[in-house]
């Protein structure tokens, strides 16, 4: 693999509150979009702005392009920044804004013109220069932001949750611009949002943190696949989170007993308990198969409890034993024909279903 | 408009009553006495004949009345700029503080309010007199020989007018500054501005509402301010606002309401370039 554009290297930072962020270490290489994913108060802003330069971390590295620049101001640092409410100078017009870091570097006039105009087509706000911040709307700021940091041709781009404030239509046309605008500059993308579907879009990596550490990096199908932990499993998309036991080892497999019931699981290269350990196993609902015949491994016996049709997908509730209860999503409207209460044979595929270690309780 | 719209109106007029009488009696009526009066002679019963002339203002512009007007100008644009230089840089580091820090800081300032101001500088007199503790500290402490006189010279006007007005500068100063969201000075750094270069070309626009919201304040009343240069400076040059009330002493009332009118007039344009420069900041009172 290339050398990484930027490495974070064992990250500390402390407030005085406690650690905002505990050892966080991160590759980043060239042309990647990658996306720091979390809940508030995870300390994905406060990462991005310990890159930016805007906060000095407590303790660990910052190196961008081989370079160590932990102890520098952030006009010395080769990264731009599109910032959540976008910061443009109210007292400048668009022009002036985009060109301002091109001003302070000291580039000729003419050099700044063209490389403002170059920089507002690419943003599709040709003829808007000599507009006020306070005369565009959301969108169109957000652009003369994006514009505003991609002129000066970073090494990396941070962009903090840059489509927050755009109503749904337009976040996800931003989301459209926003990637193939990347993969025009190439310009490596270190990207935040709270959104995971916004991630799992965009991204060609994703790192996912929690609680001022990494839970998983991946590429978005791994991090949705294959969670790692019980957290990564829960905060992207929607899972069946089985609690329990591990009752049985073998070469096939292992059984895992939740709440009274025996389910049929596999180990993976990161995760393989042994008999008496606690894990979860991960089911997306619409991994789930039921039916009145037993086959395609569908080994267990359950009962559906509810059902919901819910835009062109049917929500199907089934009980396995008394706890358990799994939410199942089918697209195909035949299986209508099971009525509520009816007895059905529940399986799927031990591969799409991952195990991950159980949190304590008070974790969860 | 429906009915209780209007019985709302007309209640809020009703409210506002007692500002307008209050301006015209006061402000608008006292306005046009001295104005008016400033186009009579000056005469034995009551003071004016019915003359009416332009005399007043042809004596304005002999060399002594432009030369106390000059005088005064140059003390209050002294007074101003020291103002900036200082209450500018206490309103912005002001804002920056903690909550709690910023309210002592706010107390101190406001404190010396609840005091006459002819009692403060008073206590500034006793603080610079020849064997006051100003004089006596620094000779305790070897620098000195002898007593400076600080008491009755320019340095002590300046210092009284500073003192006097620069809360008027620090306060609109703070509030802009306290309002600004520092993600644009953190925008300016990020896109390579050091952080002077942002301080100057982002910080500074951005307040300058306040700041010249705070010239004005300054400005304006020390052209007027006679009593400082009555005690700190023993009145060895006269100022416009002494001159008025020496005019008055004297029973020149024409003359003392000409000179007035000439401030008024200076003041009105320092407000007409304050705000055709644009000046957007919290000034309704003009």
């Amino acid at each position: 693999m290339a050398e990484p554009v930027l490495r974070l290297d064992g990250l500390c930072k402390d407030y005085g509150e406690g650690l905002v962020l505990s050892g966080l270490s991160l590759d980043v290489y060239p042309g990647e979009f990658l996306t720091l994913l979390g809940p508030s108060g995870c300390g994905k802003t406060t990462t991005l702005r310990i890159i930016a330069g805007l906060e000095r971390p407590t303790a660990g590295r910052v190196v961008i392009d081989g370079a160590d620049v932990t102890g520098l101001p952030p006009e010395k640092r080769p990264v731009n920044t599109v910032f959540q409410n976008y910061a443009l100078f109210p007292h400048m017009n668009v022009f002036q804004n985009i060109a301002y870091g091109l001003k302070v570097l000291g580039i000729s006039k003419s050099e700044q013109k063209e490389r403002v105009m170059a920089a507002l087509s690419l943003v599709r706000l040709t003829g808007f220069e000599r507009r006020m911040p306070s005369q565009l709307s959301g969108g169109q700021r957000q652009r003369v932001a994006i514009a505003r940091a991609v002129v000066l041709q970073p090494k990396v781009l941070l962009l903090d949750e840059p489509l927050g404030a755009l109503d749904l239509k337009l976040r996800q046309e931003m989301q459209q611009e926003l990637k193939s605008l990347q993969q025009k500059l190439g310009i490596t993308f270190v990207y935040i949002t709270h959104d995971q579907e916004e991630a799992l879009n965009m991204s060609s990596r994703i790192v996912i943190l929690n609680a001022g550490h990494i839970e998983q990096i991946g590429t978005p199908e791994e991090v949705y696949e294959c969670p790692l932990t019980l957290f990564a499993a829960d905060f992207i998309g929607q899972n069946n989170l089985l609690h329990g036991t591990v009752t049985a080892v073998s070469p096939e497999g292992l059984s895992l007993e939740v709440n009274g019931v025996t389910l049929p699981a596999l180990p993976n290269e990161v995760f393989s308990p042994a008999v008496g350990e606690r894990a979860a196993l991960c089911l997306r609902p619409q991994r789930i198969r039921y039916g009145r015949e037993p086959q395609h491994g569908m080994t267990l016996k359950g009962t559906i409890r509810s059902k919901e049709y819910v835009g062109g997908m049917q929500h199907t509730q089934i009980a396995l034993g008394g706890e358990v209860v799994l939410n199942a999503v089918t697209q195909s409207a035949e299986l209508d024909s099971y009525p509520v209460g009816s007895e059905v044979f529940v399986g799927w595929n031990r591969r799409h279903a991952p195990l991950v270690p159980d949190a304590p309780k008070e974790a969860v | 408009m429906d009915a209780s719209h209007k019985q709302d109106l007309r209640f809020s007029r009703l409210l506002k009553l007692p500002m307008y009488l209050w301006s015209i009696v006061f402000v608008f009526v006292a306005l046009l006495y001295v104005i008016g009066l400033s186009f009579l002679s000056r005469g034995e019963i009551m003071g004016v004949t019915g003359e009416v002339t332009l005399g007043n203002y042809a004596r304005l512009a002999s060399p002594d009345y432009v030369k106390v007007l000059l005088q005064s100008l140059k003390l209050a644009a002294l007074t101003t700029a020291i103002c900036i230089l200082v209450g500018y840089p206490f309103g912005y580091l002001m804002a920056r503080l903690s909550p709690v820090a910023r309210s002592v800081v706010m107390l101190l300032i406001i404190v010396p309010f609840w005091t006459n101001a002819l009692i403060r500088i008073y206590g500034w007199r006793i603080l610079l007199m020849s064997n006051g503790p100003v004089n006596t500290l620094l000779m305790n402490l070897g620098l000195i020989h002898e007593p400076l006189k600080l008491l009755y010279t320019d340095g002590a006007v300046l210092l009284g007018m500073v003192y006097a007005l620069i809360p008027f500068m620090i306060l609109p100063t703070f509030t802009t500054v306290d309002k600004l969201d520092f993600s644009v000075v953190e925008a300016a750094r990020d896109l390579g501005a050091s952080p002077l270069h942002a301080f100057f070309t982002v910080t500074v626009p951005l307040t300058l509402p306040g700041l010249m919201a705070g010239c004005v304040l300054v400005f304006i009343p020390s052209m007027g301010l006679f009593f400082l240069n009555d005690l700190l400076g023993g009145s060895k040059s006269v100022l416009a606002g002494g001159l008025i009330q020496q005019l008055i002493n004297s029973r020149d009332l024409p003359m003392a309401a000409a000179l007035s009118v000439l401030l008024l007039a200076v003041t009105g344009a320092v407000i007409a370039v304050y705000r055709k420069v644009g000046g957007t900041g919290d000034m309704s009172m003009f």
